[in-house]
């Protein structure tokens, strides 16, 4: 399980976040089509660092976004969610 | 004894080698050195890349092939799944491809010369609600216009079936019936890798492990060929055959799928006498039970539903399949469990397989199997050879190419929208 240090609670226990989608993911309402499609139906899904967004949803409840290694699990950096992030 | 007797295996052959203490043994595939050029090079060595390879050979006559393979060939999640082979989907378009594999698997072990262990002990859905009993006739219904079987049970049906569910009004998760199809069942996954890599190495397949592809070969737009870790080799067509590395393998060509990859994990119990007779599900819970043929009981269930290419699942998601399991059939509660894992699972958009051409000429996919390839792995080889050896997809895969996503023709059969989690 991983330790996620919540921007806003400090560091708690996975069990207590879920993970919504990637950063890249998000789609502006102001998006061409093109663009909408490709960000609501692919991604880059690395064997590597991406960005994601994930939610303290049984704790703050917050929005933050956590840039992590896919493959070793290691957490590069946690911030929290500004608008520009949120879906 | 000759060498056409040696590589036939047969009861008469194991009588044969036990007069002479079984040390007429050999390996069941070569371990050749990558040649430079293939008519056909398929990423990834698991159940459904050597099945390719193998009806690549056999039915389209195909005989420069190579299957090149990261690791170990079926050790990846053919070798990580709980082994469930059925066709009882709702919907027309997968059913009636996983239904042309049922039937695939029911001469499989013929057709191979090994013994799949393919047993069809019957694969039950379990109602809760008045609301699945309705879903799981409805389900029923459009199987059996298919032409596929299906039963639709009663409480007590299910009851008889499967003596120790907990059938008591007051169960955490209260059973109102089933859904059974009495072809499904199990089959053992090792041999469903061995045996067709051993199919497919006797009709001149390269099957090299201790390859991994790190780039293609490109000229113009098109990839001719792929660059390893034992070297560059060209090819006429190069297939992407990789499960949970899809992403990654797709991504050395520049390209973005819709696909994402998580943990989906499995466990066994210590050996018992049989206590489950069949494949117990639940789509409610997402729960699957089954008994393997050396008494473990096997347990699936939630992905863990976040992105990861690790091997290896979170222990509090295993500790919900078990409490699923456990409120289900409650004697499962004095095993002891011996062993865990976890494959990366190929997470589509629309929760239904990806078979087909890609946007980059000469590079074809076969991926998206979410956490339900094992059973597709006879009929995802055969029409994946088909579009390989054709360039034109067989009907069947026809409508799961990649470009269904644009298109909006997806096939969702839970109805979640495009989303690989949250399935």
């Amino acid at each position: 399980m991983l330790l996620i240090a919540c921007p806003h609670c400090g560091p708690r226990a996975q069990i207590e976040f879920t993970y919504e989608r990637t950063v890249d993911s998000v789609v502006q309402p102001a998006a061409p089509a093109d663009e909408a499609m490709e960000r609501l139906f692919t991604r880059a899904n690395p064997r590597s660092i991406d960005d994601e967004i994930w939610r303290h949803s049984f704790g703050c409840r917050a929005w933050l976004v956590m840039t992590r290694h896919r493959a070793t699990h290691e957490i590069v950096a946690i911030r929290a969610a500004g608008p520009e992030a949120l879906p | 004894m000759d060498a056409d007797c040696m590589s036939r295996y047969s009861a008469f052959g194991l009588l044969r080698g036990a007069l002479g203490g079984q040390r007429h043994w050999q390996p069941a595939w070569r371990d050749p050195e990558p040649k430079t050029s293939y008519d056909i090079i398929i990423i990834g060595g698991g159940g459904h890349g050597l099945a390719t390879a193998f009806y690549l050979a056999k039915v389209h006559g195909l005989r420069k092939i190579a299957v090149l393979e990261k690791s170990w060939i079926g050790g990846g999640n053919t070798g990580r799944n709980t082994t469930l082979v059925r066709s009882n989907y709702r919907q027309k378009l997968l059913h009636d491809f996983f239904e042309f594999g049922l039937k695939m698997w029911e001469h499989l072990s013929d057709e191979l010369n090994y013994n799949v262990m393919f047993s069809p002990r019957g694969a039950l859905m379990l109602g809760h609600s008045d609301a699945d009993m309705t879903r799981l006739a409805e389900r029923g219904d459009a199987m059996r216009v298919s032409g596929i079987d299906a039963d639709l049970l009663t409480r007590d049906q299910v009851a008889k079936l499967e003596p120790l569910l907990d059938m008591s009004r007051t169960a955490r998760f209260p059973i109102m019936g089933g859904l059974t199809q009495r072809r499904g069942g199990t089959a053992r996954h090792d041999a469903v890798a061995w045996g067709y890599a051993r199919a497919a190495d006797s009709l001149g397949v390269d099957i090299i492990q201790q390859c991994e592809v790190t780039g293609y070969i490109r000229d113009g737009g098109a990839v001719v060929g792929v660059q390893t870790t034992r070297g560059r080799i060209a090819a006429g067509r190069v297939g992407i055959c990789v499960a949970g590395n899809s992403g990654h393998v797709a991504g050395l060509a520049g390209l973005k799928l819709p696909i994402e990859s998580q943990t989906l994990q499995a466990l066994v119990t210590e050996g018992v006498k049989p206590m489950v007779n069949g494949v117990i599900m639940s789509q409610s819970l997402h729960c699957y039970i089954s008994q393997s043929d050396k008494g473990g009981i096997v347990m699936g269930g939630d992905p863990d539903n976040w992105p990861s290419y690790a091997q290896r699942g979170q222990p509090m998601v295993t500790g919900h399949a078990i409490a699923q399991a456990i409120a289900l059939v409650p004697a499962l509660s004095r095993l002891r469990m011996v062993r865990t894992w976890a494959g990366v699972t190929d997470m589509s958009f629309d929760g239904s397989p990806i078979i087909g051409e890609t946007p980059v000429p000469g590079l074809y996919l076969n991926g998206g199997w979410c956490y339900g390839g094992f059973k597709a792995t006879p009929a995802s080889g055969w029409t994946y050879a088909h579009t390989l050896a054709t360039g034109k997809p067989h009907e069947l895969n026809a409508p799961f190419a990649l470009d269904r996503y644009r298109s909006g023709a997806t096939i969702d059969e839970n109805g979640v929208g495009p989303m690989p989690n949250h399935r």
